[in-house]
C-alpha cells in the first residue's frame, strides 16, 4: 500500500471517529444520568417519586415527591404554547404571505434576533418588567405561572415563526392560486388551502417550541416564584422540574442530590418523547410531501 | 433563492385594486378579521423584541459606569471584567474542542458516508437528539461526569467540554450544509486532476465552504456567551479571574444570573444585561451577515 493510500484510510477512520462522537455523547449522557438517578428513584419508590405530592427533602423523614414540579412544568409549557403559538403562527403567515418585501427585510432579522437573546436576559427582563406588571394588574405576588408563561411565550416565538414560515413557503404556489381562482379571498386561501397543507411542518415547529419551553431553566427560575405547590390560579407561584434542579443542587447531598438528578432523568424522558414525536412528525411529513 | 427574486419581479396584471378588495371584505368580513389578526400578531412579535431591547438599553446604558469595568472584582463594584475574560477563555476552549470534532463529523457525513445508510441515519438522529436536550441536562451531565466522576471540581475545562458537546450539533449541521452547497463540479474537477478524496476535501471543498463553517462557529459562540444552566454546576460561579483551566470562574451570563438572583445590585445588573445583550446580538448579526454574503454570492 502506498503512503498516500495509508493516509486516505487513516483520515477516513479519523473522520468516522469524529462522526460517531454524537452517538457517544448521547450514550454517555444517558448512562451518567441513569446511573446516578435511577437508584434514587428505586430507593424512594417510583410512584412515591413521580406521583408524590410533597417535596420536603430536609424534613425528617424526608419526602421526595416531584408531582407538583411535573404539573408545574406542564402548566408553564402549556401557558407558553397558548401565548406563543397563535402569535407565532399568525406572524409566520404574515411573513410568508402578506408581508411587503421592504418590511420583510426588517421583520425577518428581528425575529432571528429574538432567537439569539440569552435566556438569562429574558429572565431578568421578566423579573424587572413582567413580574411587576402581573403584580399590579392581576394581584398576587407577581412571580407566577402567568409571568413564566408570558416570558416563555415570547421565548418560543422565534422557533415557531421560523419553522412555520418555512413550512408555509414549502407549500406549492398552485394551492394558493387554485383557491384564489375558485373565488376565495386571499385570507381564506391562506387559511383553508395553504395552511392545512403546511400542517406537519407547523406541528413540528410547535413541538420544537414545547421542547424549548419545558427545558428552559434560567428565565423560568427568575419569574415563576418556585413554590412547590400545584397552582390553582394563574397568579400563584409554580416550580418547574428545571428550576428544582438548579435551586437545590448547590447544597444538596446524599439522597436529596440523587433525587435532583432523578428529576433531571424525568425531564430527559420528557425531552426524548418530544424529540421522538418530532422525528415521527417529520418522517410522516416527508412521506406525504 | 434565485427563483424567489424572479417571482417578486413579475408584476401581476390582474391584481385587485384597493377598492375592489374593500368591497370583497365587506362581503366576507371574516377574511378582514383574519387579515387584521395576522397583522396584529406580526406587530406584537416585533413589538416584543423592540420593547425588550429598548427597555434594557434605557435602563442599562446609564449604568455602564467605569466601576462596572474595573479590573478587579469586589462586592461593591461587581465588575464584569473578570467574567468577560472568563467567558472569552471558555469560548476559545469550547471551540478548540468542538470545531475539529464538528467539522470532522460533517466531512464524514457529507463526503464519505453513503447517503441513507443505517449508520448515517443513526448519527443524524443522535445529532438531532443532542440539539433537543435542554442545557440544564447538559449541566447535570457535565457535573456528574467531569466535576464528580473525574474529580476535576468546578472548573473552566469541565464547563468548556460540556458546552462543546452542546454546540456540536450546530457546528455539524452548518458545516455539512456548507459542504453540500459546494458544486459537484469542484469535486469532479479535483478528482479529474488526479487528487484523492482526502486531498479533494482538504484543498477544494473545505476552502470553498469556509464562510458557511465560519457562520456556524460564530453562531455557536453566541450560544456559548448566553449559556447559563449548563455552566452553573460545571464551571461554577466563583468571582474573579479563573486561575487556570482547572479552577472555577463565572462567565458573564452566570455573573448576570447571580446579580439578578441576589437582587442587591439591580443597577449593575441592568448594565451587565446591556453588555451581554449587545455582545450576543453583535455575534449573531455577524453570523447571519456572513451567511447572507455566501448565499448572495451563490446567486451570481
Amino acid at each position: 500500500m502506498s503512503s498516500g493510500k495509508i493516509k486516505e484510510t487513516l483520515m477516513r477512520g479519523v473522520f468516522f471517529l469524529t462522526a460517531i462522537t454524537s452517538i457517544a455523547a448521547v450514550v454517555l449522557i444517558c448512562v451518567f444520568l441513569l446511573i446516578n438517578g435511577v437508584p434514587a428513584i428505586g430507593e424512594i419508590g417510583f410512584f412515591d417519586f413521580v406521583g408524590g405530592q410533597k417535596w420536603a427533602p430536609t424534613n425528617v423523614p424526608a419526602s421526595y415527591g416531584i408531582f407538583p414540579m411535573i404539573i408545574g412544568s406542564i402548566y408553564v409549557t402549556g401557558g407558553a404554547v397558548i401565548i406563543g403559538v397563535p402569535i407565532g403562527l399568525l406572524t409566520a403567515v404574515f411573513l410568508a404571505r402578506f408581508c411587503p418585501p421592504a418590511l420583510y427585510k426588517i421583520i425577518k432579522p428581528a425575529t432571528e434576533l429574538l432567537a439569539g437573546i440569552p435566556s438569562i436576559v429574558y429572565g431578568f427582563f421578566g423579573l424587572m418588567v413582567i413580574v411587576p406588571f402581573v403584580r399590579d394588574s392581576f394581584g398576587g405576588d407577581g412571580s407566577s405561572l402567568l409571568a413564566a408563561s408570558i416570558v416563555l411565550g415570547i421565548m418560543i416565538l422565534p422557533t415557531i415563526i421560523g419553522t412555520a414560515e418555512a413550512a408555509i413557503r414549502a407549500v406549492p404556489e398552485s394551492y394558493y392560486e387554485g383557491s384564489l381562482a375558485l373565488g376565495a379571498t386571499r385570507e381564506r386561501s391562506v387559511f383553508r388551502a395553504v395552511l392545512p397543507a403546511a400542517k406537519s411542518g407547523v406541528l413540528a415547529g410547535v413541538v420544537l417550541g414545547i421542547g424549548r419551553a419545558i427545558g428552559e431553566t434560567m428565565a423560568v427560575i427568575l419569574v415563576a416564584g418556585n413554590q412547590v405547590n400545584i397552582p390553582t390560579s394563574l397568579t400563584q407561584g409554580v416550580r418547574t422540574l428545571t428550576a428544582n434542579i438548579v435551586m437545590e443542587m448547590g447544597y444538596a447531598t446524599g439522597l436529596h442530590r440523587s433525587a435532583l438528578i432523578a428529576t433531571g432523568v424525568v425531564l430527559f424522558v420528557f425531552i426524548l418523547i418530544i424529540t421522538l414525536s418530532m422525528q415521527a412528525i417529520k418522517s410522516r411529513g416527508e412521506k406525504n410531501g | 433563492m434565485a427563483d424567489k427574486t424572479k417571482a417578486s419581479e413579475i408584476k401581476a396584471i390582474n391584481g385587485a385594486a384597493f377598492a375592489d378588495r374593500m368591497r370583497e371584505y365587506k362581503r366576507k368580513p371574516l377574511s378582514l378579521v383574519m387579515l387584521l389578526l395576522v397583522i396584529i400578531s406580526a406587530a406584537l412579535s416585533v413589538a416584543a423584541l423592540v420593547f425588550l431591547i429598548v427597555y434594557i438599553l434605557i435602563m442599562g446604558v446609564p449604568n455602564l459606569t467605569p466601576d462596572l469595568f474595573a479590573l478587579e472584582y469586589n462586592s461593591d463594584n461587581v465588575s464584569c471584567t473578570p467574567a468577560i475574560i472568563n467567558t472569552v477563555i471558555i469560548i476559545l476552549l469550547t471551540l478548540v474542542i468542538a470545531v475539529p470534532l464538528g467539522i470532522g463529523a460533517a466531512v464524514y457525513l457529507a463526503e464519505y458516508a453513503k447517503r441513507g445508510s443505517r449508520l448515517v441515519k443513526i448519527i443524524r438522529a443522535m445529532t438531532e437528539t443532542l440539539s433537543g436536550i435542554p442545557s440544564i441536562v447538559y449541566g447535570l451531565f457535565g457535573m456528574l461526569c467531569f466535576v464528580t466522576a473525574l474529580h476535576w471540581g468546578y472548573s473552566i475545562l469541565a464547563g468548556a467540554i460540556t458546552l462543546a458537546i452542546m454546540v456540536l450539533p450546530t457546528i455539524i449541521r452548518t458545516t455539512e450544509e456548507a459542504m453540500i452547497a459546494v458544486p459537484d463540479s469542484y469535486r469532479e474537477g479535483s478528482f479529474g486532476l488526479g487528487a484523492g478524496r482526502l486531498r479533494t476535501i482538504v484543498r477544494t471543498i473545505l476552502p470553498s465552504a469556509v464562510p458557511g463553517i465560519l457562520a456556524g462557529i460564530i453562531l455557536a459562540t453566541g450560544r456559548i456567551v448566553g449559556e447559563t444552566a449548563a455552566l452553573i454546576y460545571t464551571s461554577g460561579s466563583v468571582t474573579g479571574y479563573a486561575k487556570g483551566l482547572m479552577s472555577s470562574g463565572r462567565s458573564l451570563a452566570i455573573h448576570m444570573y447571580m446579580l439578578a438572583n441576589e437582587g442587591l445590585h439591580t443597577n449593575q445588573a441592568w448594565g451587565t444585561a446591556v453588555v451581554l445583550l449587545v455582545l450576543v446580538l453583535a455575534i449573531n448579526t455577524l453570523s447571519s451577515f456572513i451567511a447572507k454574503k455566501i448565499s448572495g454570492k451563490r446567486i451570481r
